[in-house]
């Protein structure tokens, strides 16, 4: 669906660990502005999302207007403030979802190993193969449209992704010398999982998830761009895209505007997601 | 012997993949709530209501609904084997004539954007990496930031300055060479960073590698050693995940045909969903399984012919 | 691998005149970003003669090597007073002149040649390659030539190998063929980094003899190694570093019978052997033993037997009918080369590793032949040291929680965390660390201190048995030596028993009572020290002795 659900791949590089500090801060600024905007919108501005103005329809971006107006003379900006709320709640509902799925299916492979392990693998596999986009369009021709149905569709989309990289991590860290050099010193099993397992196999995801949030919420707005996720009049941002591509030839700031607030979000999760992962030692996928 | 084998066995597990795609989609259809016959009655009269067993008696003939779930299990599976994808609820039509016509477009746009990706991504790694800390920079930059860029976001934007602004390219281009070029664009500049940057990563790891220093210590040129020896080593990982970059595309695709009005299963595809047509998503779905499979297993074999380790199971 | 006896044999063969000066190297001194790792060193190498330069790791001898082919690497400042190869300027060469210098005039060989070698190109055209670069004959004629230089090297069936990659051929014969690639054009000096690091005992001889018949036919040779009995074996000069500079000089007769530097003598005495034991290594000191209660075997093994499946099926004999008894307080060395299962003995010997055949006993009870949740509560009695520390090690645990943690699981665990602390703290000064290593993460300590935390944490539970699976085989040699010396010290304290395995037949001497000699499974030998190493039965055992290099056998 989008650029950004390229498989992750985690590996320190000289280039983004010499500029951390410059975009770790910037990326926080864009992040903690987004985390305002969705808890208290009106903190951000005194207008109001659907306040309906026809005198002043499709105005291009100005002092008073800096994301312009739509079709109904509302204001751009609002909308994108408003609408942060939403897209925030479906990228992390639907990254949450997208780990639980995975993380059950990945422990459930890596540690009963086997037949169970071959089978639920395959699955993974499979469900890898498709194209990630296809897989939530068949979730959407089943439910029907909907904001629960759009943080399925992205979920389920994305959890096959992550249950591969969840089962590679935890039969790394299972393979770690420091298993067996606790079962040697004669600890049981659930104990040693617990302590050891569990722990060192997620750690690098907590990177993952945080990149994983910023995918979602490109993923979802695309969805919604195809008009085929939360319909317009919302101002959750893939729906903003959705009702500007009417007037693509005639006002830019409708699509281009609200698409470079996702594409800056989206570029600064992962850029944090990014400084987490180098902290905490990559996971491989 | 070995080579022939390990084709076999790749091509099997392929086979496997479009079944349990299929597997997949046919008990899809089955999860959506309600009646099927009624559902598709409602689709196609518009109305919403109870429909008396007598007037969905055709319907249920028709698709075969109230035969057991194995039986039209396994004749759905068999009508793949086939050719045939069922029919479209909405077009009354066998799904694999409503995609056939699109299908050639859609391939053209996926895989010319595979090559320009690639020729972009190769260009900057070769000139670029570790000449100098400028160019590393900047190249490196760029891929991170393309490789971040959503396709509808570059649609938009190349639209609106190429199309909109500078009239250079028709808004709505069709399927002509002229007006393909900003859609193959539009997939292939977030592509092009994505494997620009798995290839830089690898190669600034390969340059590492001690038989580069043998290399070096024979009397080879840098430029020699980049092209003889790192290059092959540093564009494997990239081949590995062109195949799985061609579902991207694929996704990509129907985005970027419905931002430039071109046809091809994008389109095809959103008008299916939007009426809740099942059959032809299913199918769309599983052709482009199928295509991937493919891609994949070309893939394979390009791999094979580089990494000869991995013919050999060594690896 | 060790040298037995460097103080004898030096019987002085090698009179021969020293050659012509082939290579000038005066006050070279090499740094990265501001920090010299070479501070002024200057040697000569002659035509016909031998030059190693010894160190240990961070001693600035391979970035010496490297700098005398032009590749010290990004980000390197370079001065010397000189640098002349054969009258030839090296100092101010421009990079393509330097093109026309490495592999005709200076042939470069690396340890380890798996990377080494390019592991996606054929062996002959890596053979061949320094010929293409300089323009030397025909295509057809290289091919042919990188066969003639395979066989040369001694490479069993050259054509086929020739078409083979790097992978499918075994470690001693990748090092051929890169030996064959460096001396493809004769070139008058050749620089060996290591080239026998990694190898087992009796192909690094083989490698070795390669690189003294190219010295016969009149190359210079620039050595490059940490081990000073290899030096012995090649070299007739030999420059010592330490810190990036030259500490001692000298032909290498009197540098290792008569060390003048404090620094080379160190190093001497570092090197466990057949005359080291019963001694400390790092002190003068003679061991104080504990008597051995020698009635009856704390651990046993009776016919043990490992079968592996491999990927192809068929099946592996990894361990073959192996039978051993370790006494109280007594060592018991294993010793055999890679491949021959000493490592799987061990992991059989902690049950960790359920046998295919046979049995362990532990005090003469059953012990691999028990449940696990039965085997558990008797885990304290047998504990474990590895090669690798720092991967045994938690990456989130601090030094603190590993040793607590391994206290709890012993007879009298701790009953509070004040009393793990103080606990904690004793065992760190047992082997030699203290209470400041407490909040260290392993990943911040050095190689040796890793080993001593590691030595700790399988002392905590007070166990009668510790198997050490060549604890000491990554470290520096007199890092090695502390080591070493920690564990006969515990020994002679503490009466532990070790099953100790080892490659490296002059720490196996040092250290054991009686030895296990094994070889594809089996073991070929067992006996008490003296009697395998001085009155070795087995063929194998005897080819194994001999292939360690010895001073003046050259």
């Amino acid at each position: 669906m989008s650029a950004l659900s390229w498989p992750l791949r985690a590996r320190a590089w000289a280039w983004r660990d010499r500029l951390p500090s410059l975009g770790t801060t910037l990326s926080l600024l864009v992040v903690g502005f987004v985390v305002i905007a969705a808890i208290a919108p009106a903190l951000l501005t005194d207008r109001s999302p659907t306040a309906i103005d026809l005198t002043s329809t499709l105005l291009p971006p100005s002092w008073q207007h800096p994301f312009g107006t739509d079709d109904a003379g509302r204001d751009l900006l609002t909308r994108v403030i408003y609408g942060s709320r939403l897209s925030l709640g479906i990228g992390i509902g639907a990254t949450a979802l997208a780990f639980l799925i995975a993380t059950v299916l990945g422990f459930a492979a890596a540690l009963s190993g086997g037949a169970v392990d071959a089978v639920i693998t395959r699955v993974i596999e499979v469900a890898f193969a498709f194209p990630a986009l296809l897989l939530g369009l068949l979730v959407i021709t089943i439910r029907g449209p909907s904001l629960a149905t759009e943080i399925i569709a992205v979920g389920i989309g994305s959890a096959p992704g992550y249950a591969r990289m969840v089962r590679g991590q935890v039969l790394a860290v299972r393979q770690a010398g420091f298993m067996e050099a606790a079962a040697a010193l004669g600890h049981r099993r659930l104990p040693i999982w617990r302590r050891h397992l569990f722990p060192n196999a997620m750690r690098p995801l907590v990177a993952v998830v945080t990149l994983g949030i910023g995918q979602s919420i490109v993923w979802a707005s695309g969805l919604s761009f195809l008009g085929l996720g939360v319909p317009p009049p919302s101002p959750e941002w893939g729906a903003l895209l959705d009702a500007g591509r009417l007037h693509i030839t005639t006002s830019w700031w409708l699509e281009i505007l609200p698409g470079l607030v996702i594409v800056l979000v989206a570029l600064s999760v992962t850029a944090l997601g990014r400084t987490l992962q180098n902290r905490l030692g990559g996971a491989s996928r | 012997m070995n080579q022939v084998w390990r084709i076999a066995v790749k091509v099997a597990a392929s086979v496997a993949v479009i079944v349990a795609a299929a597997s997949v989609t046919f008990f899809a259809q089955l999860a959506v709530p309600g009646d099927r016959a009624t559902a598709l009655m409602n689709l196609q009269t518009g109305q919403e209501k109870l429909w008396t067993a007598q007037e969905l008696a055709p319907l249920n003939e028709r698709f075969g609904f109230d035969d057991p779930i194995l039986l039209q299990y396994l004749h759905y599976l068999g009508g793949l084997f086939q050719g045939d994808l069922g029919t479209s609820y909405t077009q009354k039509r066998p799904v694999a004539d409503v995609i056939g016509g699109q299908l050639p477009p859609s391939l053209i746009l996926t895989v010319a954007a595979l090559v320009v990706a690639w020729l972009l991504a190769l260009g900057m790694t070769l000139l670029t990496v570790r000449r100098g800390r400028f160019l590393s920079g900047l190249g490196s930059a760029w891929e991170a930031l393309t490789a971040s860029l959503p396709h509808y976001w570059v649609g938009v934007v190349l639209l609106v300055v190429f199309a909109v602004q500078l009239r250079m390219f028709p808004i709505i281009g069709g399927t002509s060479a002229w007006g393909s070029v900003l859609p193959v664009l539009t997939l292939a500049i977030p592509l092009a960073g994505f494997l620009g940057q798995v290839t830089r990563d690898e190669f600034v790891q390969v340059l590492r590698q001690p038989f580069v220093t043998t290399a070096r210590s024979r009397g080879m040129s840098d430029l020699g050693v980049r092209v003889r020896h790192v290059l092959r080593h540093a564009v494997l990982p990239a081949i590995t995940l062109s195949g799985w970059a061609l579902g991207a595309l694929v996704s990509g695709a129907v985005i970027t045909e419905n931002i430039f009005g071109r046809p091809g299963i994008g389109q095809v595809l959103v008008t299916a969903v939007n009426t809740r047509d099942l059959p032809t998503v299913s199918g769309i779905v599983l052709v482009v399984a199928a295509v991937y499979v493919v891609a994949n297993l070309l893939v394979d074999l390009a791999y094979a012919a580089i990494d000869p380790r991995l013919a050999r199971g060594a690896r | 691998m060790t040298t037995l006896d460097y103080r004898e044999d030096l019987r002085g063969q090698r009179d021969r005149d020293p050659g012509a000066a082939l290579l000038r190297v005066e006050n070279l001194r090499v740094s990265f970003a501001g920090v010299e790792v070479v501070k002024g060193v200057s040697f000569t190498a002659r035509a016909g003669g031998c030059l190693a330069i010894v160190g240990e790791s961070g001693s600035g001898k391979s970035v010496t090597a490297r700098t005398l082919v032009g590749l010290t690497g990004a980000g390197s400042r370079v001065s010397a007073d000189r640098i002349e190869l054969a009258g030839t300027d090296l100092l101010n060469t421009s990079e393509r002149a330097w093109r026309g210098v490495r592999g005709s005039r200076i042939g470069f060989v690396l340890q380890d040649a798996l990377v080494s070698l390019d592991p996606l190109r054929r062996v002959g055209h890596e053979v061949a390659e320094p010929l293409r670069l300089h323009g030397w004959g025909t295509r057809a004629g290289r091919s042919a030539k990188a066969v003639e230089l395979l066989d040369s090297v001694g490479v069993p069936e050259p054509e086929v190998k020739a078409q083979q990659r790097p992978y499918e051929l075994s470690g001693g014969l990748r090092q051929r063929a890169l030996i064959a690639s460096a001396i493809a054009l004769a070139p008058p000096l050749l620089i060996a980094d290591e080239p026998t690091t990694a190898l087992d005992v009796t192909v690094q001889a083989q490698v070795l003899d390669l690189l003294a018949a190219s010295k016969e036919r009149g190359t210079s040779i620039i050595l490059i190694s940490h081990d000073l009995s290899v030096v012995a074996r090649m070299a007739d000069e030999v420059a010592v570093m330490r810190d990036g500079e030259i500490v001692e000089h000298g032909p290498v007769e009197r540098v290792l019978r008569d060390p003048r530097h404090e620094y080379t003598r160190r190093l001497l005495d570092a090197i466990p052997s057949e005359h080291t034991r019963g001694t400390n290594l790092t002190r003068p000191a003679a061991r104080t033993r504990r008597p051995a209660e020698t009635d009856q075997p704390v651990l046993q093994g009776r016919n043990l037997a490992k079968v592996f499946r491999g990927p192809d099926k068929a099946d592996r004999r990894v361990v073959d009918d192996v039978s051993f008894e370790l006494y109280g307080g007594e060592t018991l060395g294993v010793v055999g080369e890679s491949g021959s299962g000493k490592t799987t003995l061990a992991r059989l010997a902690l049950a960790i590793l359920p046998a295919t055949e046979g049995e362990v006993l532990l005090d003469g009870e059953p012990w691999s032949a028990l449940s696990p949740a039965r085997r558990r509560p008797l885990r304290r009695r047998i504990g474990v040291v590895y090669q690798d520390p720092l991967s045994s090690f938690d990456p989130r645990w601090t030094v603190g929680r590993v040793l607590a943690d391994a206290l709890a699981t012993g007879d009298r665990p701790p009953s509070s965390k004040a009393e793990a602390r103080e606990r904690s703290i004793r065992l760190l000064e047992q082997v030699g660390l203290g209470e400041r290593h407490l909040g260290a993460a392993p990943l911040r300590l050095s190689g040796g201190q890793r080993q001593r935390v590691a030595i700790a944490r399988a002392l905590a539970p007070q166990p009668a048995i510790l198997v050490c699976d060549e604890p000491a085989s990554a470290l520096d040699v007199s890092v090695q030596a502390q080591v070493l010396d920690l564990l006969t010290d515990l020994q002679d304290e503490l009466g532990v028993s070790y099953l100790f395995i080892s490659h490296d037949l002059g720490v196996i001497h040092h250290m054991s009572d009686r030895i296990l000699v094994m070889k594809d499974g089996r073991v070929v030998e067992h006996g008490t020290a003296a009697d395998v190493f001085e009155r070795p039965q087995h063929p194998y055992t005897r080819r194994l002795l001999t292939a360690v290099p010895r001073l003046g056998s050259a």
